[in-house]
C-alpha cells in the first residue's frame, strides 16, 4: 500500500482539524478561555468578605437623647444617628435606617418586624439601652466566629462557574461548528466520502474534551491563586466530574444542532435550552428556595447535576457523587445517541 | 466489462417540478461525459442521484456494477466527488484540508504530489481562506482526486471562474482522463461540454433531450451554419422557405436564427429577399453551428437564460 506515512485514522485527522479549525478562530479562544476568567474575577470581587456591618439606627431628638446616644454607641453593631421627629420617621420608612427610638427614659422602639435587619436592630438597640440604664449581664459568653475557607461565597460560586462555563463553551463550539459545516455543505461533502458518520461526531467530542481539561485547569487555577478556592475532595473525582460534564453538554450541543439549518436558530434554541438552566441549576444561588415540587426536576438537569458534583467534592470534600454521575453519563448517552440518529448531513 | 455509471428511467419528482423525469445514461470506463443543461434543468439532481448523495423515486442505478444500497462503502472508496458550492474551513491550509480527506481513504495519492500537479504547492501552508476562486475549485477537484477514484464527479466545476482558472482546471480533468479515470461532469457552458467531453447529453425539464458526441450532436442540426438577422419591420418565417439548404428558423430577440447547409448559396439569396421586401438590414452575422444552436434549435430557449 503507497504512501502510508499519510494514512493516519480519520477520527484522529478529523479531531486534529477541529482542534486547528478552533484555536484559530480568535474569537471562539476568547470565549472560552478568557471570559470565564473575568467573570469569576468580577464576581469574586463583588462578593469578597467584609467585615460585618454596622446597623444603621436612629433617634429621635428629645430630653434622653444624649443618654441613649451614648450607650448605643459603645454597641459594635450599631450605627447611630440624631434625627428631628418628622424626618427619623421618613427615613425609617425610606429604609435609610432599621428602628428609630423615641420617647423619653422609657423608650419606644419603631420598626418593621417583618425585616430580619430590623429585627436584629432591635436587639441590639435594646441590650444596648438597658445596658446603658445600668442592667447588669448574668454573664459574658466565650465567642468563637467561623470564617472557614468552603463556606465563603466565593467557594460556592467557581464550582458553579466552572460547571456554567463547561455548558455554555460546550455547546455553542459543537453547535456553531456543526450547524455552519451544514450551511456550507462541507457536511454533505464528508459524507461523499468513506468517511463514518460517528467518526465526525465523535472527533467533536474528542476536541472539545481536549479544550474542556485547559478550560477548566485556568479557571481552577486562577480561583485557587487569587480566592484561595481548594478543591476539598478527590481530584480524580472533581476531573470525572469535570470530563462527564463535558461529555453531556456536547451531547445537547449534537442533540440541538442536528437537524438546524441556520445560525439564527441554532442561537435561538441553544438559549432555550440554557437558559432556564442559568436561572434554576444554582450557580449564582441555592435552589433550595425553589418550590419542593420542581425540585426533581432541577436536579434532573445537567447543569444542576454538574454543579452540585462539583460543589460537593471541592467545598464538602464528598465523595458521595453517585447520583450527578449517573445523571451526567445518561444525557451524555441519550442526547448523543438521539442527536446522531436525527442528524441532518446536508 | 460493467458500465461505470449506469442509471435507467431515473425519476426524481418533488411536490412542485419534476426534477428528474426518467433519465437513462451509460457513461464507459474511461469516458468523459457530460451532462448539459440550464439552470434548473435536473442535472445537479441527477448527479447527486448518482453519487449517493440523494435517492430516487424511480429506476435503477449501478455505479462500477453496484448499487448504492448494497454497497454503499464500497463505491465511496471508488468515487470522488466536488459538490456545486462546498465551502471548505477556511481557517485550514491547503495541505491540513487535503490530508484529512486523504484519511478518509483506504488507498489514495501522496497528498504532496497531488498538490504539485494541480499547481497548488506554492499555497500548500495557505489557508483556505486566502485562497483565489480559481485555487479553492482546484483544491475541491485535489479533495475529490486524493482517494484515487475510477469515477470522478463535478457539479458545474467552472462556475463563476475567470478564464486562465477555468483553462487550469480544464488541465486537471484531462489529466485524470489521460490516465484513465472516468469523469462526469455537468455544465452549463458549451465550450465545456465541447472541449473536454466524449459525450453529452442534454438536459432539460428532467428529460434527456439529446444524446452523442458533440460532433454527431452538432450534425443533428443537419446544418453547420447559423445565420442570425436582424431587419426592422421583422420578417416573416415564411419567407425564409425559399431559401436553398435551409433547415430552419429560431426566433431570437428582435431578430431571427436561421440554420442552413452553405453561407455561399443562403446569404446571396437571403440579402435578396430582405431587398424584394423593402425592409432595412439592421444586422447580419454567422457562425460555424454550436451545441448552443442544438440547444436553441430543440427548446427554442438559450442555454444561459433558459
Amino acid at each position: 500500500m503507497p504512501e502510508t506515512r499519510h494514512t493516519r485514522s480519520a477520527l484522529w485527522e478529523m479531531t486534529v482539524f477541529r482542534l486547528k479549525e478552533f484555536i484559530r478562530e480568535p474569537d471562539a479562544v476568547f470565549w472560552v478561555f478568557v471570559f470565564p476568567l473575568l467573570l469569576t474575577l468580577a464576581l469574586g470581587f463583588a462578593f469578597r468578605e467584609k467585615p460585618p456591618e454596622r446597623i444603621p439606627v436612629g433617634i429621635v431628638e428629645g430630653p434622653a437623647t444624649q443618654r441613649h446616644l451614648a450607650a448605643m454607641k459603645k454597641s459594635p453593631a450599631l450605627q447611630p444617628r440624631v434625627y428631628a421627629a418628622s424626618e427619623g420617621r421618613e427615613e425609617l420608612r425610606r429604609g435609610k435606617i432599621s428602628l428609630l427610638v423615641e420617647g423619653g427614659d422609657v423608650p419606644v422602639y419603631r420598626y418593621d418586624a417583618t425585616r430580619p435587619e430590623s429585627r436584629t436592630a432591635r436587639v441590639e438597640v435594646d441590650d444596648a439601652l438597658q445596658g446603658g440604664a445600668g442592667r447588669r449581664d448574668a454573664f459574658t459568653a466565650k465567642e468563637v466566629t467561623v470564617a472557614e475557607q468552603g463556606s465563603r461565597y466565593v467557594d460556592f460560586l467557581v464550582p458553579g462557574l466552572i460547571a456554567m462555563n463547561l455548558m455554555g463553551t460546550g455547546m455553542w463550539s459543537i453547535g456553531f461548528a456543526v450547524v455552519n459545516a451544514r450551511l456550507k455543505k462541507l457536511l454533505k461533502r464528508f459524507l461523499a466520502t468513506p468517511m463514518r458518520k460517528w467518526q465526525f461526531l465523535v472527533a467533536q467530542f474528542i476536541a472539545r474534551l481536549v479544550f474542556l481539561v485547559v478550560e477548566v485547569a485556568v479557571v481552577t487555577l486562577f480561583a485557587w491563586l487569587v480566592f484561595d478556592v481548594e478543591i476539598r475532595g478527590s481530584f480524580l473525582l472533581f476531573s470525572l466530574l469535570c470530563l462527564l460534564g463535558g461529555t453531556a453538554f456536547a451531547g445537547l450541543g449534537i442533540l440541538i444542532s442536528s437537524r438546524v439549518k441556520t445560525l439564527e436558530a441554532v442561537s435561538g434554541l441553544m438559549n432555550v435550552v440554557m437558559m432556564p438552566m442559568w436561572i434554576c441549576s444554582g450557580v449564582f444561588f441555592s435552589y433550595e428556595r425553589f418550590p419542593d415540587a420542581v425540585k426533581p426536576v432541577i436536579r434532573a438537569l445537567p447543569l444542576t447535576a454538574l454543579t452540585d458534583g462539583l460543589r460537593a467534592v471541592m467545598n464538602d470534600g464528598s465523595g458521595n457523587v453517585m447520583p450527578q454521575v449517573i445523571n451526567l453519563i445518561l444525557w451524555t448517552a441519550i442526547s448523543g445517541l438521539v442527536g446522531l440518529k436525527i442528524f441532518r448531513w446536508s | 466489462m460493467e458500465a461505470a455509471i449506469l442509471c435507467k428511467d431515473l425519476k426524481k419528482h418533488y411536490p412542485d417540478v419534476k426534477a428528474v423525469d426518467g433519465i437513462d445514461l451509460e457513461v464507459g470506463r474511461g469516458e468523459c461525459f457530460g451532462l448539459l443543461g440550464p439552470n434548473g434543468a435536473g442535472k445537479t439532481t441527477t448527479i447527486e442521484i448518482l453519487e449517493g448523495l440523494n435517492t430516487a423515486d424511480g429506476g435503477e442505478v449501478r455505479i462500477l456494477g453496484l448499487n448504492w444500497a448494497d454497497s454503499e462503502r464500497d463505491i465511496r472508496e471508488r468515487i470522488g466527488v466536488s459538490l456545486q458550492e462546498t465551502q471548505l474551513s477556511e481557517k485550514v491550509t491547503v495541505y491540513e484540508t487535503l490530508r484529512l480527506f486523504r484519511s478518509f481513504y483506504r488507498r489514495g495519492r501522496d497528498p504532496e504530489e497531488l498538490l504539485r500537479g494541480l499547481s497548488l504547492d506554492e499555497k500548500r501552508n495557505a489557508r483556505v481562506g486566502k485562497l483565489s476562486g480559481g485555487q479553492k475549485q482546484r483544491l475541491a477537484v485535489a479533495c475529490a482526486l486524493v482517494g484515487e477514484p475510477e469515477i470522478l464527479f463535478l457539479d458545474e466545476p467552472t462556475t463563476g471562474l475567470d478564464p486562465q482558472s477555468r483553462l487550469q482546471l480544464w488541465e486537471v480533468v484531462t489529466g485524470y482522463r489521460e490516465r484513465g479515470g472516468t469523469i462526469l461532469l455537468t455544465t452549463h457552458y458549451m465550450e465545456e461540454a465541447e472541449r473536454l467531453c466524449d459525450r453529452i447529453a442534454i438536459i432539460d425539464h428532467g428529460k434527456r433531450i439529446a444524446l452523442g458526441t458533440p460532433k454527431e450532436l452538432i450534425a443533428k442540426l443537419d446544418a453547420p451554419h447559423v445565420i442570425e438577422l436582424i431587419t426592422e419591420p421583422a420578417l416573416d418565417e415564411e419567407v425564409f422557405s425559399s431559401i436553398s439548404g435551409f433547415h430552419g428558423a429560431t426566433r431570437r430577440g428582435e431578430g431571427w436564427q436561421l440554420r442552413v447547409d452553405s453561407l455561399a448559396v443562403s446569404v446571396p439569396q437571403l440579402i435578396g429577399i430582405v431587398d424584394g421586401r423593402g425592409v432595412r438590414l439592421e444586422t447580419l452575422s454567422t457562425h460555424a453551428a454550436t451545441l448552443e444552436d442544438l440547444f436553441v434549435a430543440l427548446t427554442g430557449r438559450e442555454l444561459r437564460d433558459a
